[in-house]
C-alpha cells in the first residue's frame, strides 16, 4: 500500500533538500533587484525618463548589443561547430582560449582591445595606416568590445548543443550526398536552432550590461559611445537617484526583451 | 643574554629535526624577529598607534600615500596601513554607507562635503595639497600643443574627464575660463583612465592633473597652460567619525600634514596649501 503510494506523491512533491537550496537562490538574484525598486526615486522618475539623453544612451545600447550578438552568430556558430565537430591537434587548449574572456576581468579586456586594434596597436596601426580607419571612440569599437565579451557565451552554448546533438543525422545526409556545408546548412542548423537561440539570448544580456571593455576601448561620449551602463555608472557618481533610475529602465528593458523571446522560443520548441 | 638563548635553542630544536642549514637560517631570521618585535613593542609604548589603519584615498594620490603608508609603517611599527584608491565620489559613496574606514582623503572639497554633511567625519577636514590641472600629451609633444586653444585643431584626439568626476569639473572650469568649446572623443571615467588613452598613444592629449603628469614618467609630456588657475583642486582630508582606529587615523593624517609629508606630495605634483 505505502509502497505504491510512495512514487507518486514522490513524483508530485519538490524534495526539500532540492527546493530550499532553489529559494535561497532565487531569493539571492532577487533581492538586489527588489533593492533597486525599493529604493527607486520614483517621484523623479518622469523626469529621468523624458530626459533625451536616456533615450540616446538607451538606443545606442539596443543597437550595439543586437549588433554584437549579430556579429556574435556569424562568426560564433561556425567556431562551434569547427570545436565541436572536427579533429585538430591542440582543440581542448583553443576552446579554453574561447572562453578566456569569460575569465578577464573586461577592462583587462579592454585595454587587450586597444593594443590590439586601437590607433597604435598591433593590427590598428595597419588599419588606420591603409584604410584611415580608427575603432576605438567610435560605435563600431562599442559593438567590437561587447562582442569579444559576449561571444564566447554564445559559442559555449552552440557548441554544447552541437555535442548534444545527433552527428548521424548529418552523417546520414552526407551519404547521401550532401556536402558537408551542406548537411551542416539543412541539417544540423535546424537540430541546434534552440542552442544558438539561447547562446544568442545570453550573448545579447552579456552585451546589453557590458560596461568595463567598452569604457576602456570606446571612451565615452553621448550619442556615439555612451551606453545605458556607462551613462548608470557615471550618473553614480554625483547623482545616485538618476543611477537608479536608468538602471530600472535597462532592467525593464531587458525583462522585456528576455520574456519576450524566452516565450517565443519555448513555443517553437 | 635572551637572545642567545633563543637562538641557541631554536638551533638544535631544528637541527634535531631537519639538520639541514637552510633550517638554521630560518630558525634564526624566526629568533631575530621575534625579538624584533619586542624591541618594538617596547619603545612604541608611549604611543597607543597600532594596528590596521584603512585609508580611503582618491586615485590621484596613489603613489604619494602609498610611499606615507609605508613611512608610517615605520615610524609605528605593528602597525599596517590599507588603502582603497578609487574615485572621490565612489569612495564617499562607500564611507556614507558604512565602510568601514578611519581616513577620508578626497580629491575635491565637494565630494568630502557629502560625508561631512552625512556626520560621517571626526571634525572639520582640512586641506593638505591642491593639485592643478595640465595638458598631458604624447611624448616629447610632436603636436607642438602650449595652450588650450590648441586642443581644439582639427584631427587632434583629446580625451577629458567627464564632468561628474572632480577633474572633469575642473577641466571643463578652465575650458570656460580660457573660453575654449572643446568637444573630446570621449569623457573618461576617471583620470588614470583619461591619462591611460594618451599613454597607449590612441588620444593626442588629454586635460589631468600634474601630478598625474608626473606619476607617467616619461609615457607623457605636461604641458603647463593659465587657465589651470582657475581649476585649482583642493584636497581635503578627515578622520571618520566611525573609525576603528582613530587613534591611528590621526596619527596618518598628521603625519600626510607634516613637513616630511608635504615633501613626499609635493614630489609627486602636489602643491601645498
Amino acid at each position: 500500500m505505502r509502497k505504491s503510494d510512495a512514487p507518486r506523491t514522490g513524483a508530485r512533491t519538490v524534495p526539500v533538500p532540492l527546493l530550499v537550496p532553489a529559494l535561497v537562490g532565487l531569493a539571492f538574484l532577487l533581492l538586489p533587484l527588489i533593492a533597486l525598486l525599493v529604493r527607486a526615486p520614483w517621484s523623479g522618475l518622469p523626469d529621468q525618463l523624458t530626459s533625451p539623453e536616456v533615450w540616446q544612451a538607451l538606443r545606442l545600447s539596443l543597437l550595439c548589443a543586437t549588433s554584437a550578438t549579430l556579429l556574435s552568430l556569424v562568426v560564433g556558430v561556425p567556431l562551434a561547430w569547427l570545436l565541436a565537430r572536427t579533429e585538430f591537434p591542440g582543440r581542448g587548449f583553443v576552446r579554453a582560449l574561447v572562453t578566456l574572456p569569460l575569465v578577464l576581468p573586461p577592462v583587462v579586456g579592454g585595454v587587450a582591445l586597444l593594443l590590439a586594434f586601437g590607433r597604435n596597436g598591433v593590427v590598428g596601426q595597419w588599419l588606420d595606416a591603409w584604410f584611415g580607419i580608427t575603432l576605438p571612440f567610435t560605435t563600431t569599437g562599442v559593438i567590437l568590445a561587447e562582442t569579444f565579451v559576449a561571444m564566447p557565451f554564445l559559442v559555449i552554448s552552440v557548441e554544447g548543443t552541437l555535442r548534444a546533438a545527433d552527428p548521424r543525422f548529418e552523417e546520414a545526409a552526407t551519404t547521401l550526398g550532401a556536402s558537408r556545408f551542406t548537411a551542416f546548412r539543412r541539417v544540423t542548423l535546424p537540430l541546434i536552432a534552440p542552442g544558438i537561440a539561447a547562446g544568442a539570448v545570453l550573448a545579447w544580456a552579456r552585451a546589453l550590461g557590458e560596461f568595463g571593455a567598452t569604457i576602456t576601448f570606446a571612451g565615452n561620449f553621448p550619442g556615439r559611445t555612451q551606453t545605458m551602463p556607462l551613462a548608470v555608472y557615471l550618473a553614480l557618481q554625483n547623482d545616485p537617484a538618476a543611477a537608479i533610475a536608468l538602471s530600472l529602465v535597462l532592467l525593464a528593458v531587458s525583462i522585456a526583451v528576455l520574456a519576450g523571446l524566452r516565450d517565443r522560443w519555448m513555443r517553437a520548441t | 643574554m635572551t637572545r642567545s638563548v633563543c637562538r641557541t635553542r631554536r638551533i638544535r630544536r631544528s637541527l634535531r629535526a631537519s639538520g639541514a642549514g637552510a633550517a638554521v637560517l630560518l630558525a634564526l631570521s624566526a629568533c631575530s624577529s621575534s625579538t624584533g618585535s619586542q624591541v618594538g613593542s617596547d619603545s612604541a609604548g608611549s604611543a597607543e598607534v597600532s594596528g590596521q589603519v584603512t585609508v580611503f584615498a582618491a586615485a590621484s594620490l596613489k603613489e604619494s600615500f602609498t610611499t606615507l603608508g609605508e613611512t608610517f609603517e615605520k615610524q609605528h611599527p605593528g602597525t599596517v596601513v590599507t588603502f582603497n584608491f578609487g574615485g572621490s565620489d565612489a569612495l564617499a559613496a562607500g564611507i556614507t554607507s558604512g565602510a568601514p574606514a578611519d581616513v577620508f582623503a578626497s580629491a575635491s572639497p565637494k565630494t568630502m562635503a557629502t560625508v561631512t554633511d552625512a556626520g560621517a567625519t571626526a571634525g572639520e577636514p582640512s586641506t593638505f595639497v591642491r593639485n592643478q590641472l595640465e595638458i598631458a600629451t604624447l611624448p616629447g609633444n610632436p603636436e607642438g600643443i602650449s595652450t588650450l586653444k590648441d586642443l581644439i585643431a582639427s584631427g587632434l584626439k583629446v580625451v577629458l574627464c567627464d564632468k561628474a568626476v572632480p577633474c572633469g569639473a575642473a577641466a571643463q572650469k578652465a575650458l570656460e575660463a580660457g573660453g575654449v568649446e572643446l568637444t573630446p572623443a570621449s569623457y573618461e571615467q576617471d583620470v588614470k583612465a583619461a591619462l591611460t588613452k594618451v599613454e597607449l598613444k590612441e588620444a593626442d592629449a588629454a586635460v589631468v592633473y600634474r601630478t598625474d603628469v608626473k606619476a607617467a614618467g616619461d609615457k607623457v609630456t605636461g604641458v603647463d597652460f593659465p587657465e589651470a588657475a582657475e581649476a585649482v583642486n583642493d584636497y581635503p582630508i578627515a578622520v571618520l567619525e566611525d573609525a576603528p582606529n582613530a587613534g591611528a587615523a590621526k596619527a596618518f593624517v598628521e603625519l600626510v600634514k607634516s613637513g616630511d609629508g608635504q615633501r613626499v606630495l609635493t614630489d609627486a605634483g602636489f602643491s601645498t596649501p
